[in-house]
């Protein structure tokens, strides 16, 4: 069978011990910083991408694909431990992690997280596996028209799942389009929005943009208010979970995968939006509903399925059709760019050993995650006490080193100061800068399918829509708008990301 | 730091995509637009740049419709010390070289937080240039010049 021998393929290119070093790399530092309350996997990998750049294309994506999944693990401990989300996508977990917890079952929520997260993640690689192929098969008959169209469910689904007004993330998808437009013309040459600036005649760095406004952005917004963190305890015990346990977490588990699974391939959706179906759907079937938010397993079990899950499933537009589903694939997309491979259709056929071995890698970091992590814990809880400020030096060292590497080209620099500083006082009007950030990198592809579009149509615009994919397509785009407009979603939409808060 | 309320951060930031709308439209006007059939450079840019002012002005006319909410502290210390932490080493990477260029910008970037203090921050700063130069110039074989035409003599 076709599946088997690419897996096998992909399992032999990231079990050589290279590809099995930057894996293990990864999801160290993935861990990392999912542990570290306030930087996030996308700041991180934001900052990495640029060292990625001297590894092989296989390897560097290997390894920040590690940090993704590994961020996913480290953000349930630190919520379990310190009620407070190492990554947003954990923010679930710690409303009855922390609780069992508070009664000294600390250990057991480590394990049952963790075990769960295994388990969504083996699922899920699987998935990717088996729907890689055909999706590849069916995106190999888009032309332009459907790639603008698909695009623009992206974009549209991304402000959709966004935090806050709706009208702010359309703004910011809107003016992350522009930037990435900025840069000489593909047809005319003509150079655009340079401000006469020959530096900026390739178009801004995207790993500068992407480390200004996600990472330097995300330090100055540490630095406003510095707290100290309290831990609940430093020496977690009782890490196996008894029988009763796992009886318990088998269903939670099993449906979490499954709509964490089909929540990650939307685009726009991910990590986040799974782990909250997830808690909704079992604090609704339980026949204990009281037992949520006082230490329900199945509270720690489901959630963390699903944001692995999702996690997990998200890659699949990345790797079939080239589209990012979320601001870390966006970033995947630029690493590959950088690397000299263009994301799509393509990649599976001309690249399989980089395609099967990115998938296979994800089932070996997942591995490595479980066994290394239930050893691990006592030192991820000591990094937790590092103090905040010893890391930002570090951070704006790496982020300067890196972004300089990539093209040793100081202007690059300059543009991460001033998108930082962008990107902060985005955030302190409230606006979301994941959607800029996908409109950045879209914003190219977007408008060269667009002009092609319309070359090829000879400047009948219907083309969208009497091309049959490109017309469901929109259909879904414009659907996805009128159920977030809608009132009562609005409401409940909003009730969601309040409960994140 | 003067409090503001939810409806002027709105309003701020209608007013700042507002502004940005204006600079793109008038950046894209002196670029040929075209046709709807062969878009010029100007065509696209000059579309979104509309879009964005429009939805600039919504952002601003709902403001004045929603109830208050903090603006909260703002980063000033942060920013002064953050931001120019890259600057600093684009303006001196070439001509001081690698390691002193480091050791600056993360000195500077160290005391972005209130609560560094001095012998801590010259600590912290060396420790970061060791482990830089150890992984980027000698394992990786970064291109960089440890030190630049400013410190030799």
């Amino acid at each position: 069978m076709d599946l088997f021998s690419n897996l096998a393929l992909g399992f032999y290119t990231a079990a050589s011990p290279e590809n099995l070093f930057f894996c293990l790399v990864g999801v160290l530092l993935g861990t990392l910083v999912g542990v570290l309350p306030g930087i996030g996997a996308t700041a991180t990998i934001a900052m990495l991408l640029p060292i990625t750049f001297q590894l092989e294309p296989v390897s560097s994506l290997i390894m920040l694909a590690g940090i993704y999944y590994g961020a996913q693990y480290g953000g349930s401990t630190t919520a379990i431990l310190i009620n407070m989300p190492g990554e947003s996508s954990s923010a679930v977990t710690a409303i009855d992690g922390y609780q069992m917890a508070r009664r000294g079952r600390a250990g057991a929520a480590l394990s049952i997280a963790a075990l769960g997260s295994f388990f969504a993640g083996t699922v899920s690689t699987f998935l990717v596996a088996i729907f890689a192929i055909p999706l590849t098969v069916i995106a190999l008959k888009f032309g332009a028209a459907e790639y603008f169209s698909l695009m623009i469910v992206g974009l549209v689904s991304s402000v959709a799942l966004a935090h806050g007004s709706i009208v702010k993330a359309l703004a910011m998808v809107v003016l992350g389009l522009l930037l990435g437009l900025v840069g000489t013309d593909i047809y005319t040459g003509a150079p655009r929005f340079t401000l006469g600036i020959r530096e900026y005649a390739d178009g801004l760095n995207f790993v500068a943009v992407a480390v200004g406004v996600f990472g330097v952005a995300e330090i100055l917004r540490n630095l406003e208010g510095e707290k100290t963190r309290t831990v609940l305890m430093s020496k977690v015990s009782g890490l196996w979970p008894t029988r009763e346990d796992f009886k318990r977490m088998v269903g939670p588990v099993l449906r979490g995968t499954v709509i964490g699974s089909a929540l990650g391939i939307l685009p726009g959706g991910g990590a986040i939006l799974a782990a909250f179906a997830s808690y909704t759907v079992e604090k609704r079937i339980s026949d204990k509903p009281q037992e949520f938010g006082q230490g329900a397993i199945a509270g720690v079990a489901g959630p963390e399925s699903a944001n692995n899950a999702g996690a997990q499933t998200s890659f699949i537009p990345l790797l079939t059709l080239g589209i990012p589903a979320n601001p870390v694939m966006a970033l995947m997309v630029g690493a590959m760019i950088i690397q000299g491979i263009v994301p799509g259709p393509n990649v599976a056929a001309e690249q399989p050993a980089l395609f099967w071995g990115i998938i296979a890698s994800m089932w070996i970091g997942n591995l490595m995650l479980v066994v290394l992590n239930l050893p691990l814990i006592g030192l991820w809880v000591k990094l937790l006490t590092i103090p905040y400020y010893v890391l930002f030096p570090i951070i704006m060292a790496f982020c300067s080193i890196g972004v300089y590497s990539v093209n040793s080209n100081v202007y690059d620099l300059y543009a991460v100061a001033f998108f930082g500083f962008v990107g902060y006082v985005l955030v302190k009007l409230r606006c979301e800068p994941a959607p800029l950030l996908l409109g950045f990198v879209l914003g190219p592809l977007l408008e060269e399918n667009l002009r092609r579009a319309m070359i090829l149509s000879r400047g009948d615009p219907t083309t969208f829509v009497t091309r049959p994919i490109s017309a469901i397509l929109l259909l879904i785009a414009l659907a996805v708008l009128v159920v977030v407009f809608l009132p009562s979603v609005k409401a409940k939409r909003e009730e969601v990301f309040q409960e994140e808060d | 730091m003067r409090s503001l309320t939810f409806d002027s951060t709105n309003a701020l930031c209608g007013a700042v995509f507002i502004g940005l709308g204006g600079f793109f439209i008038y950046q894209s006007l002196n670029l040929d637009i075209g046709t709807a059939l062969r878009m010029g450079p100007g065509y696209f840019p000059l579309v979104l740049a509309i879009i964005l002012a429009l939805l600039g002005v919504v952002i601003l006319v709902q403001s004045t419709r929603v109830e208050g909410e903090p603006f909260g502290p703002i980063a000033l210390r942060g920013m002064a010390f953050i931001l120019p932490a890259p600057i600093v080493f684009g303006l001196t990477v070439r001509g001081l070289g690698f390691v002193p260029s480091l050791f600056l910008i993360a000195l500077i970037a160290a005391f972005a937080s209130a609560r560094m203090k001095a012998p801590m921050a010259v600590v912290i700063a060396i420790a970061i240039t060791l482990f830089s130069v150890v992984v980027f110039s000698y394992a990786l074989g970064l291109p960089f010049q440890r030190f630049g035409p400013w410190v030799r003599f």
